[in-house]
């Protein structure tokens, strides 16, 4: 089996979120993490691997300075990792985005694509089913379980208050929650054999099938006309605990949300 | 001269920070408090490849460098000194003898389980009446048909009783110099715990690293098979000096880690603590003794590190080895002990964690060559 997962290098907002003066995030002043909901993604794929045996190949979309999460990514296990870096793709909203990452995969053999379901930068969980689009393969989103069952994968899809089972034929892409797992640690010498390791990088030319009008801040149909920092907050959620599962529950919460 | 960790480094660095930080630090207060071994994250290192870091790969190992396993070391004592000394006593003191002195049945037969993480490692030389002067040893082995037969005892032995393989140093030969002085002849052996004859004694109540296993070692009438001889007959002393200034790197760098640790304690409560309408962190004398033992902190790092590196590219290192654990190891007992002052009546109190670093320091001046010791052997390559 052969199973492609895109990941995305995000800032880290555990220590708190910076922004610039225009009100966008002032990136260079937070740590780079791998995006949170893709780790899951890639640890669902390792998972498979370690399981039925497969060949995981990471995805990422970036900055040169991206390559940092496909060493990480070969330090936890993953096989061959794919940095697509163009100046020409920068600037890219959700639908260029999903296009190039569409375009790179198309180079590739696959019967499994995982993504995130979104990204702690953007929060649109639009990338994974776009590229599925593109690509016109069924999309199963939410992933909190996923396993295999012969051509096909088997899918527990988070709900409100429920979850759905759906089974779809391979090739298809899944798109994971941070809840689907808690991804493994990387290994010592695994970091030590990721930098012998060959990233492959790509740039616009190694896009198979994609229309310049589609890439990058042209490419973009999104613009953002404004930036703020957010002020209202909702009800909130109220819960009926004692003392020790109070701080247990809120630790979870701020785990959860990634705040510590 | 580039001062600066390459990628590498700065990702594993990056790995043992954020498992200190997740699965260490939530049980550091417990293990002291409870003087229980934290053997659950012990399982959760072995998993990772922790307790086989600077161990080629052929013998199970993760092929790393002894910078790696040293910012292990330093990153775990950060937020538990007792998890640092498990991982640094099991690596430095019984892994690496084996690996340096070991036949090649010996490397497959012992270092491949201590590095996959199957079993834990520990060493033991110091004595009752013998610590500082390792020619006070009493414990002997005889070499009886196929087998060593051990007597004696150990004490305060690192990873006692957890342990599955011990390096036992014992007399194997007395003999007489030209002028007629008695010199006792040390050995070193494998012994694998449940052979016959090996107990252990007591538990010790400790000051600080209350969650690390330290027990006596008992050897009544001891049978190990012949082959367990390490290194060649009547070179323990050597084999045991060798293995102690790796050690001491290890020390070193857990004496680094637990400053470094108490050091970020301070720096975050220096800001939320308020005395006369302001942070105390606004006060002058608070800013000068950060400043002050942050300069010795880096200062520690530096020789740690060059310990580490010179372990790594020479074959003697001694001076760098006694010189990183005697100024990182003080370093950490002055750190600590103003970290301590600085939280004021709350550094007293256990709840903080200031107050368990320094208690963890003591022993940083004390085991694996007492700074004294580190200073004759400073003096003693100065003035050969």
């Amino acid at each position: 089996m052969k199973i492609v997962v895109c990941v995305k290098q995000v800032p880290d907002t555990k220590g708190g979120v910076k922004f610039n003066a225009d009100g966008t995030l002032d990136r260079s002043a937070m740590l780079a993490i791998m995006n949170p909901d893709d780790k899951a993604g890639l640890e669902a794929a390792l998972r498979l691997k370690d399981e039925y045996g497969a060949e995981v190949t990471v995805v990422t979309m970036g900055l040169p300075k991206a390559e940092e999460v496909l060493r990480e990514a070969f330090a936890m296990g993953a096989d061959k990792g794919i940095l697509v870096t163009d100046r020409v793709l920068g600037g890219a909203d959700t639908w260029a985005t999903s296009t190039t990452l569409a375009g790179a995969i198309r180079n590739l053999d696959y019967d499994l694509i995982i993504t995130g379901r979104q990204a702690i930068d953007g929060d649109t969980a639009q990338v994974g089913p776009q590229i599925s689009e593109h690509l016109d393969l069924p999309v199963i989103s939410y992933a909190q379980n996923i396993k295999i069952d012969g051509d096909s994968v088997v899918v527990e899809r988070q709900y409100e208050d429920r979850y759905h089972v759906l089974k779809a034929k391979m090739p298809c892409l899944v798109t994971a929650l941070s809840e689907l797992n808690e991804p493994r640690y990387m290994t010592p010498g695994g970091i030590f054999d990721a930098f012998e390791k060959e990233v492959t990088v790509w740039g616009r030319a190694d896009l198979k099938d994609v229309d310049d009008a589609n890439l990058g801040l042209k490419g973009s149909p999104t613009k953002i006309a404004k930036a703020s920092d957010k002020v209202k907050k909702g009800a909130g959620e109220k819960v009926n605990l004692d003392a020790q599962e109070s701080v247990a529950y809120l630790i979870g919460k701020f785990k959860e949300k990634h705040i510590i | 001269m580039d001062f600066s960790l390459d990628k590498k480094h700065e990702m594993a660095r990056s790995l043992f920070k954020e498992f200190a930080e997740t699965e260490v630090a939530p049980l550091a207060q417990e293990v002291d408090e409870t003087e229980q071994f934290p053997m659950e994250t012990v399982k959760k290192m072995q998993k990772y490849g922790f307790m086989g870091i600077p161990v080629p790969k052929e013998y199970g190992g993760q092929g790393c460098d002894p910078l790696t396993y040293t910012m292990c070391v330093e990153e775990l004592s950060k937020v538990c000194g007792t998890t640092g000394v498990i991982v640094s006593a099991h690596t430095s003191l019984c892994v690496d003898p084996i690996l340096t002195y070991g036949t090649e049945e010996q490397k497959q037969k012992y270092v491949t389980a201590l590095a996959s993480g199957e079993k834990i490692g520990a060493f033991g030389l110091t004595e009752p009446g013998a610590g500082t002067d390792a020619q006070g040893c009493q414990t002997k082995a005889v070499l009886d048909g196929d087998e060593w037969v051990l007597n004696g005892s150990k004490c305060f032995i690192t990873n006692g009783k957890v342990g599955d393989i011990y390096i036992v140093i014992a007399v194997t030969s007395v003999t007489e110099d030209k002028r007629g002085r008695k010199k006792k002849n040390f050995s070193a052996f494998i012994v694998e715990k449940g052979t016959p004859g090996f107990t252990f004694g007591t538990k010790e109540k400790k000051m600080g690293i209350r969650g690390s296993s330290t027990y006596e070692l008992i050897f009544e009438d001891c049978r190990i098979p012949k082959d367990n001889l390490l290194g060649p007959e009547g070179k323990g002393f050597p084999i045991a000096m060798h293995t102690l200034d790796g050690g001491r790197i290890g020390i070193a760098a857990q004496a680094l880690g637990i400053a470094e640790g108490a050091l970020d304690k301070t720096i975050a409560y220096v800001k939320e603590r308020k005395q006369f309408g302001r942070a105390i962190a606004a006060q002058q004398n608070t800013q000068f003794v950060l400043a002050d033992l942050a300069t010795k902190v880096e200062a520690a790092k530096l020789l740690v590190y060059k310990a580490a590196m010179a372990k790594a590219t020479q074959k003697v290192y001694s001076v760098e080895a006694a010189q990183a654990k005697l100024f990182a190891a003080e370093v950490a007992m002055e750190v600590t002990t103003k970290c301590v002052q600085l939280h004021g009546g709350y550094g007293y109190i256990r709840e903080y964690d200031v107050e368990r670093m320094m208690r963890d320091a003591k022993i940083t001046e004390i085991y694996e060559g007492t700074s004294e010791v580190q200073r004759m052997v400073i003096s003693g390559a100065l003035l050969k």
